[in-house]
């Protein structure tokens, strides 16, 4: 099973990570936990998670989304979701963390969302 | 267990990489018997969390306890049993992920996930003493009634097999 890949870009004043892969129990997890701790330690408080190639997410995968929204938040900045793939928008949908997350479908319109 | 029934049935090691490996052995089960792209996907993650849920809640992370996974495939449904060795736990004791108060939650959706997934879900007193979930999804109808070698019980291919 394909593990998880995350590159991380400067747009603007957001960092926008690109993810690859599943967010699963195991390193998966563990890889978005320390690309978001990274994120906050350096500075960067406006985060966006390009999710359009992340194909899988169980329940660990969903608590490391939650915890890094509210790690961000508690830093005064906010993450937000962009491209979510059917499979994860429907698990968003049915954990109702639809209504929770900031979620975009055009990159142009989430960047902006930040200013 | 009914004589038509097949049984697959493996002890695993409480350590991450099971989660994986179950959910790869319930897969090809749910493939070879007829399920669709969508709905083994839903077998394959309700696995994963059962498999997780023992690994974590269960078993507590200790690798001296084990986690038994079993799966039937019977004329009309595939059965899904995973079982700890922990202590045992009650579905009305687990608290509802959908709740305002638990939606920023980090864990506790496993449960609602398999409940959600599956088309019938519970939980009861495992014989080793910890918790045995079991979960089951209605089998497709068969494409064919002449057989094509897949995991089907083989009366089941001279069943005509309706949905209620």
């Amino acid at each position: 099973m394909p593990a998880l890949y995350a590159t991380t870009r400067e747009v603007g004043i957001i960092a926008l990570v690109d993810l690859s892969g599943r967010i699963a129990l195991g390193e998966g997890s563990a890889l978005l936990r320390k690309t978001i701790r990274d994120l906050l330690d350096s500075g960067n408080n406006k985060i966006l998670l390009n999710l359009g190639d992340v194909n899988y997410i169980d329940s660990s995968g969903i608590g490391e989304l939650v915890s890094g929204f509210t790690a961000v938040r508690s830093r005064g900045g906010e993450l937000k979701l962009l491209h979510l793939t059917k499979k994860v928008h429907d698990l968003l949908q049915i954990t109702k963390l639809f209504t929770v997350f900031d979620v975009y479908s055009d990159e142009p319109t989430a960047v902006r969302s930040f200013q | 267990m009914a004589p038509d029934t097949k049984h697959l049935e493996v002890t695993l090691d409480t350590h991450v990489e099971s989660v994986n490996l179950a959910e790869e052995m319930c897969l090809r089960v749910a493939e070879a018997a007829g399920f669709a792209e969508d709905e083994c996907y839903r077998i394959g993650m309700s696995v994963r969390e059962g498999v997780i849920n023992a690994f974590h809640y269960g078993n507590q992370e200790k690798p001296d306890k084990k986690i038994h996974l079993g799966i039937d495939l019977t004329g009309e449904k595939m059965v899904i049993h995973v079982m700890d060795e922990g202590k045992g736990f009650r579905l009305s004791d687990v608290p509802d992920p959908l709740a305002e108060e638990n939606l920023l939650s980090t864990s506790g959706r496993g449960i609602f996930l398999m409940r959600s997934f599956m088309d019938e879900f519970d939980v009861v007193p495992g014989r080793t003493g910890g918790a045995e979930i079991i979960m089951s999804k209605k089998l497709p109808l068969p494409k064919s009634a002449s057989g094509n070698g897949n995991l089907r019980p083989s009366n089941s291919d001279a069943t005509p097999h309706q949905e209620a």
